[in-house]
This record gives C-alpha cells, structure tokens and sequence, in this order.
C-alpha cells in the first residue's frame, strides 16, 4: 500500500497525536507496543477472523438495492449490511479486535464511552464472551433516547455509569471514561469505538474496522466486474467510514464521501458536522477539526442521531479532507428521516439513524452519476434502537 | 534565570519548602479571582497557580470541573486571565504559571499567545494534555518569550520515562501524586516518597508534587519529601462554599496561613 499513515508519533499529516496527561502516557505507549506485536503476530489475525466469521456473522452480505436505484434513476446502490453483524452494526469488529487484544495483554477490566449505546453494547457483548468485567460511560442524555441499548448492556453484565457533566452527552462521556482510565489505568483497557483518541487509537479502529473495505472490494469486483465509483458512509467519529474508505485509499478513480449530520441545518448552528464547519484544535487525546468557539470552548453538537452526536471527528478524517483525498458533505435530521423511511418502505430494510444520513446523501449522488456508475454505501447499523425516535418525530406515541 | 526559578531556589537556600496554590481563574468571576490572588499572596503563598477553564476538562474532578464551569458561564477568556495578571503583576512579583488544557492556547494562537503571555507577566505554563512528545510545536515559543513549560509526572512514568522527561525540566517539576483526577483521594506521601527522592536526584529544578493534598496535616505529610505543595481542589472547594458571602477572603487567608505554617 503506498499510503502509509499515521507516522510513527501517530500523527496523520498535522492531526492525531496523543494529547493526553501523564499518568496516561505509559499506558498509551504499552497499548501502541501490544498492537503492534499482534499485527506481526499471524495467531492473532487468524483469532481475529475466526470470531469475526463465526461469532459476528462475517462476511456481511453486498446488497444491491434495485428499488433505490430505479427510483433515483442513477448509479447502482449497493449496501454493505453492517446491520446484519451480530449486535446490529459495524461497531463490533472493532471491540472483537481490541478485547482480543486486551486479553493478550493481560487486562481483566474493559471500559468503554458510548453514544447511541451500540459501541457500549458490543464491548458489553465481547466482554460477555471473554468474562471481563465491563464499565459503559453514557450521557444522561443519550441514556434517555436510547433506553433499549441501556438495558441491553445490563442485560450483558455491564455496569452503565450515567454521565451528567458536561452536556450529557457521547463528549462527556469520553471525558468521564478517560477520567475512570486514567484512576484505573493499570488493569483497564479502554476500548474507544471510533476512530478518534489519542495513537494508537486512530490506527487501531481503523484497522480492524478495514474489514468492512476489504469484503466490500472483493464482493464488488464479482457483482460488477470493476471498483465503485464512489464509496460513502455516515460520520460520527468516523470509524464506518474509515473500514469501507481505507481499502479503496490508494484506488484514486474511487471517491470517499463521507456525511455528516447537518442536525438542524448549517446555518442554524445546531449541527454535528466538524469537518463542514469546525475548526483545528485538541480533544480527547488529538488533533483534529473540532466544532469550537472563538476562544477554543467546545461547542454542543446536535443530531437527531445520538451517534453522530460528536463535535469532533477522527483525525484521519480530518487528514484525508486536507489532502484532498475525501470529500465531506452533510445531511440533516429531515433528510436523514425521509432517507430512513424511504430504505424501509422500498427495500424492506430499517437503518440505524445514523446509517440514514449515508442514505440520504444519495439523493443528490446518484442522480448526478450514469446508470452504468456504482455506488457503494455502508449500511453501518440496523435501526430498531431508534424506533422510539423515529415515532416521535412523526407524532406517534408508541 | 527564570522568576520561578530565583524564588524556587531562594526558599530551598534557607532550609524552606513553597506553597504553590491553584484556583480557577473566573470562578465566580475575574473580579474576585483578582481579590483572591491577592489574599494567596499576602497570607504566604508562594507561587500561584492559576487554572483558566475549558470546556472539557478531562483530568479534572467535580470541584475543579464545576469550578471551570461557573468561570465559563461568567465569561472567562484566556484573554481575560491574561488582563487579570498584568493587573496583579502592578503589585506583585510572585511566580504565576497558568494552568490548563491545550485547545483555548492553541485557538489564540501559540506565537500570540507567547507574547500577550509574557507581557502580562506570566511565568510559566503548565498543558495537562500537552506531553514532551507534542510540545515541539509551542516549546520554542515560550522559549523565546521567556516563559518556563512545566513538566508533569506520575507514577505511572518509569524510571526511563522519568529521567528523560526530569532532565528537560524548567521552572519546576509537577509530580501528580496518584493515578487519578483532581480532587479525588488523599495523598499517600509515604507510597510516593521513593519515586519523589529518585526525581529530586535527577532533576535540575526543585519538585513539586501535588493532587490530593487537603489539609494542612497532608502539606506537612508532603513538604517532608518535596520542595513545594500543590494544594488545588481544596482550596476551590472552599472558595466555591463561601462564593458570595463577605468572610470569602478571610476564609481564604485562614486556610493559606494554615498551610503555610504546616510546611
């Protein structure tokens, strides 16, 4: 591969690093060092695929959606059914791979941040099948709308830390579980569930969520013949988007578009889209594009989806953008919505409000390309966590 | 030789140990750090310690994260802090470090931020989330201006880590006292004390150590092992209890000459 990145600081052009205080750093460079063992270490890729095959359901399947293409009358949609993994979304490559990792590092306790729960819940999962002991950070906020995934991380054996500082929400729960982390830093692994953190995190969750790319690529080639022409997926922290974006980076003709929640709109500054309109700064461990005041405050993301309610964004992300490499656009609630409803009445499929806003962009992409085009979309998770959301805002009550 | 320095090592040159205090700067407001700061420094603090807020303060328990909080909503800037130090530095020539979190330094702007830094009269920094290994881009900044980048340890460093880090050391050395945030658990001094002896050998400048150091029996516990106390939480706790009423400063004094007779 000729991109290679991060550099050996874990830094992606002028992003990423590993911001963090002191009493972290130690842990971070025995985290960097037990990684890097196991990506030599062939007994691990192979423990890895063998519970991504057998216990999570891999390969998800590539799905072309022949309603959603006749009705934009465009390019061929193709979705990668990440909603089809065991626990209903991509996020749990990711805690297979770092509890994997975790357990060959010795470390019996597992912490984890989560925003719409389904990160909380597939750590509580993995955790559940390797006997850790399991502690979830989620906002107050997030807790509200999101009580099923609450209960379902219970239900595993997780202990589920209510996080009221702060806005409540997937920000502050990232401060509180690296508070608890840096208290309990030398028997606790932190699984982050994005691609954000401070190195080797970035790298890490990418790596493991590449998965999602590396399927993709090989099922497009024998459904088409050839390489997309675009791949797009919904960005929160980013960790979708980098699995199906990091196979096809050296791939020029294939272009990465990745959606942010547009929340409100733009305009009405009631967003979560960092890329879009945030600007360069330090949270959580690194450096990237941050939605910030003029005086370097962090400022209160919103989206009808609690997992994109994130006002940063992974610092690949963030790289990808300055190179010119990806492209960054947005979708708001509304939008996000329509999409949502439109993939359920006419494949029969219901997406996670987050996966909707990667939807929803195709509105405008696939009219745009020829009907010979192919795009592919990753269908990051299912949507029955937010069936409550969703009645909401229609006026029903449930 | 830097400010921090000459009154570090004037202190250690007649046998003494230094009181280092932390508050928020901006909880309630500047106006009343301002009085604050003043009552430090008449009632025996040494060098002073001022925290200016950030929205997500990751190293910090609920005193010190509320206390940033109400500074927040009070309006504080880093730009404000600044103004409030050149008005203390008109009566005063005790050290002042600013301390806090990387992302409102770098929002001003580091080249910026060095000079108005300088020219209020500030004397160091201390960046919770800014290691060795990410300070490159700001160092040569202070370094011109004149401002000490001070550097933290924990227990969690080792002794390689230690060293390295120790040797660079400016101004004074931060030793955090426990793995955890501020304001969270007592200080064990007995359980630090080889780790700080070890750090006080290698290190250039003098050590601090600080993070769960409450009373004025904790600063005595400390002052036996180091060459200067933090004392943070405990004091902004105090601060936000008697927030308001008019025994604010007096309580402010009260404690500070406490602690002073302790070490």
């Amino acid at each position: 591969m000729s991109y290679q990145q991060p550099d050996l600081r874990g830094h992606f052009g002028q992003f990423g690093g590993r911001y963090v205080a002191e009493t972290l750093m130690p842990a971070l460079l025995e985290l960097e060092e037990g990684y890097r063992q196991c990506l030599a270490d062939p007994s691990f890729q192979s423990e890895f695929e063998s519970y991504l095959k057998n216990y999570v359901g891999r390969p998800s399947p590539l799905y072309f959606a022949r309603r959603l293409t006749e009705h934009w009358g465009g390019a061929k949609i193709y979705l990668k059914r990440e909603d089809l993994n065991h626990t209903g979304a991509h996020k749990v490559n990711n805690t297979v791979g770092q509890i994997l990792l975790a357990r060959r590092m010795g470390k019996s306790k597992v912490i984890a941040e989560t925003g719409a729960g389904q990160h909380g819940v597939a750590t509580a999962t993995v955790a559940a099948l390797f006997g850790l002991e399991c502690d979830v950070f989620m906002g107050a906020e997030d807790i509200r709308r999101q009580s099923l995934n609450v209960f379902r991380m219970k239900l595993l054996g997780a202990r589920v830390h209510e996080v009221t500082s702060g806005t409540s929400t997937l920000k502050d729960a990232m401060n509180e579980a690296l508070r608890y982390w840096v208290t309990h830093v030398r028997d606790t692994f932190y699984v982050i569930g994005t691609v954000a953190g401070p190195h080797p995190y970035p790298q890490m969750v990418r790596d493991f969520q590449a998965v999602i790319g590396r399927e993709a690529k090989v099922q497009i080639l024998e459904a088409e013949g050839r390489l997309p022409d675009a791949a797009v997926a919904c960005i929160g922290g980013g960790s979708n988007a980098m699995g199906l974006f990091y196979p096809f980076v050296d791939d020029s003709a294939v272009r990465l578009i990745g959606v942010e929640a547009a929340g409100l709109g733009m305009a009405s500054g009631r967003h979560a889209a960092s890329i879009t309109a945030g600007r360069v700064g330090v949270l959580h461990g690194n450096k990237t594009y941050l939605l910030q005041d003029d005086n370097g405050q962090i400022q209160h993301a919103h989206s009808i989806s609690a997992g994109l309610d994130y006002p940063g964004v992974g610092p690949e992300h963030a790289y990808l953008k300055d190179l010119g490499r990806a492209e960054y656009v947005s979708a708001t609630d509304d939008e996000a919505l329509a999409a949502f409803r439109m993939l359920t009445e006419m494949e029969g499929i219901i997406p996670a409000l987050e996966s909707a806003h990667a939807i929803a962009h195709l509105a405008k992409l696939a009219p745009e390309l020829s009907r010979e085009a192919v795009i592919l979309v990753c269908l990051s998770g299912r949507g029955d966590k937010d069936i409550h959301t969703v009645a909401e805002a229609m006026g029903f009550e449930l | 030789m830097s400010n921090i320095s000459a009154t570090l090592n004037a202190l250690k040159a007649r046998g003494k140990k230094a009181l280092v205090t932390f508050i928020t700067a901006g909880d309630p407001d500047l106006a009343t750090s301002e009085q604050i700061v003043h009552a430090l420094i008449e009632s025996g603090a040494d060098l002073i310690e001022l925290g200016f807020p950030f929205s997500d303060p990751m190293a910090d328990g609920p005193t010190i994260q509320l206390a940033s909080e109400r500074a927040l909503e009070a309006g504080t800037t880093l730009r404000g802090v600044l103004e409030m130090v050149a008005r203390v530095r008109q009566h005063s020539n005790v050290p002042i470090v600013l301390m806090g979190y990387y992302n409102p330094v770098f929002c001003y702007g580091l080249e910026a931020f060095a000079r108005d830094a300088a020219s209020a009269g500030v004397d160091g920094l201390l960046l919770v989330d800014l290691p060795p290994e990410e300070a490159e881009e700001l160092h040569p900044a202070l370094r011109g201006a004149g401002i000490d980048l001070i550097t933290l340890l924990a227990p969690t460093s080792d002794a390689a880590r230690s060293a390295r880090l120790a040797s660079a050391g400016e101004g004074f050395l931060y030793y955090v006292s426990m793995t955890g945030v501020t304001g969270s658990k007592q200080v064990d001094a007995g359980a630090i004390s080889a780790a700080v002896h070890d750090l006080k050998e290698r290190s250039p400048v003098p050590v601090a150590v600080g993070f769960g150091v409450a009373t004025p029996d904790d600063a005595t516990a400390v002052a036996r092992i180091a060459d200067a106390v933090v004392v943070g939480s405990a004091l902004v706790k105090l601060i936000a209890e008697f927030s308001g009423s008019p025994g604010l400063l007096d309580e402010v004094r009260g404690f500070v000459r406490q602690l002073k007779a302790a070490i």
